[in-house]
């Protein structure tokens, strides 16, 4: 039980103090896997790679992977908890204020002046995203996938055609463009 | 009761199918939530992005635990952020079981890289769709290109970079005066 605490403690921490989404939270959940014998290096690194790829939030896969790893089923459902009770908590009480809050002058002035700024920040997200996968890790070796350019077309093109189409359903056409391409 | 099932399989959905992180995540609540439910409108999830940025944790759980609130008070946050959790609970496990299998299959390896291929398209599509919204005016692209420059070509954190702008209009709000939003 002390174990499970402590497991649920760890990941609290990182849900607390890590700011910034996903990558943020390598340096910190690196740190603590290490220093508690969670994990070793190369199953960090291992596992970067799945959390990538699979489905939610990074950290939520980190901590159900940790856990699994240390304590089983048990394990991750403590230190998915842990990850996540932070956030929940602070949006919860800022949800409960903000309608109040958010009416005043300064406030509005807040969100006014960040709106075109995350405009911003998702543009950049979005291209980050698209080179990424067309040229590997650019800032360090490029190599260049020109079947994910296909893909990345295909689906673009598909999705201005049919207007209505939802997210979901450009992540299952590229799934599937990914095995019949990527197969080949 | 039936109001918390739908807030539950709709975040549900969400977490099952939204791969590549905070910003894909953007996307497919833009189009789900503010444009299909219409749970929260265009200026909360404004707000909702702007909290997430400033507060810690993933955008999925601030976002979930958000518009869950707005739409259900406690209990419609609570079943938001299980709904969204399960699915990469439920995922994480099974790989962990199966972690040999899961590396070397080469089809879920292909479909994988695929959706990393794609992805891309959502979180372009969520810039196009919010780009629209922004009123076009020499404030507003002078923080759009700050942002993008910064986030694109320097490691600067985008925390600072949002508590500094929000120090800068509350500033400017209290020198200038009147309404800088209604400018």
């Amino acid at each position: 039980m002390i174990e499970l605490l402590k497991l649920f403690f760890v990941f609290f921490k990182i849900g607390l103090f890590t700011f910034g989404g996903g990558y943020a939270m390598i340096p910190m959940i690196r740190q603590e896997m290490l220093q508690n014998d969670y994990l070793t290096l190369d199953q960090i690194t291992q596992f970067i790679g799945i959390a990538e790829s699979t489905p939610g939030p990074f950290a939520v896969n980190m901590a159900t992977f940790a856990g699994y790893h240390t304590h089983g089923i048990v394990g991750s459902l403590f230190a998915t908890l842990g990850v996540v009770l932070p956030s929940f908590l602070i949006i919860l009480l800022i949800a409960y204020f903000s309608d109040r809050f958010l009416k005043t002058k300064p406030a509005r002035a807040v969100l006014y002046t960040l709106k075109p700024l995350i405009v911003g920040l998702i543009l950049s997200a979005g291209l980050s995203v698209v080179l990424h996968g067309v040229l590997g890790d650019f800032m360090t070796e490029i190599t260049f996938d020109y079947i994910a350019l296909i893909i990345f077309s295909v689906v673009f093109l598909v999705s201005l055609f049919y207007k209505k189409m939802s997210p979901i359903h450009m992540v299952l056409l590229s799934s599937i463009l990914g095995i019949i391409f990527y197969g080949l | 009761m039936k109001k918390y099932i739908d807030i539950f399989y709709t975040f549900f959905k969400i977490g099952l199918f939204t791969f590549g992180g905070g910003y894909a995540m953007i996307a497919v609540m833009q189009d789900l939530i503010v444009e299909h439910k219409k749970w929260i409108d265009e200026e909360e999830m404004h707000e909702l992005i702007s909290i997430s940025e400033a507060t810690p944790g993933p955008f999925a759980i601030n976002g979930a635990t958000f518009i869950g609130y707005k739409h259900g008070g406690f209990l419609g946050s609570l079943f938001a952020t299980l709904g969204v959790v399960i699915p990469s609970l439920t995922v994480i496990i099974l790989i962990s079981i199966f972690l040999e299998q899961f590396s070397s299959n080469v089809i879920i390896q292909n479909a994988l890289k695929g959706i990393g291929a794609g992805v891309g398209v959502l979180i372009i599509k969520a810039f196009i769709k919010m780009g629209k919204k922004v009123k076009k005016n020499w404030y507003n692209l002078f923080f759009f290109v700050l942002a993008f420059v910064v986030s694109f070509f320097t490691s600067f954190s985008v925390v600072y970079l949002i508590l500094l702008t929000a120090l800068f209009a509350v500033s400017y709000q209290a020198i200038k005066g009147g309404d800088i939003s209604n400018d």
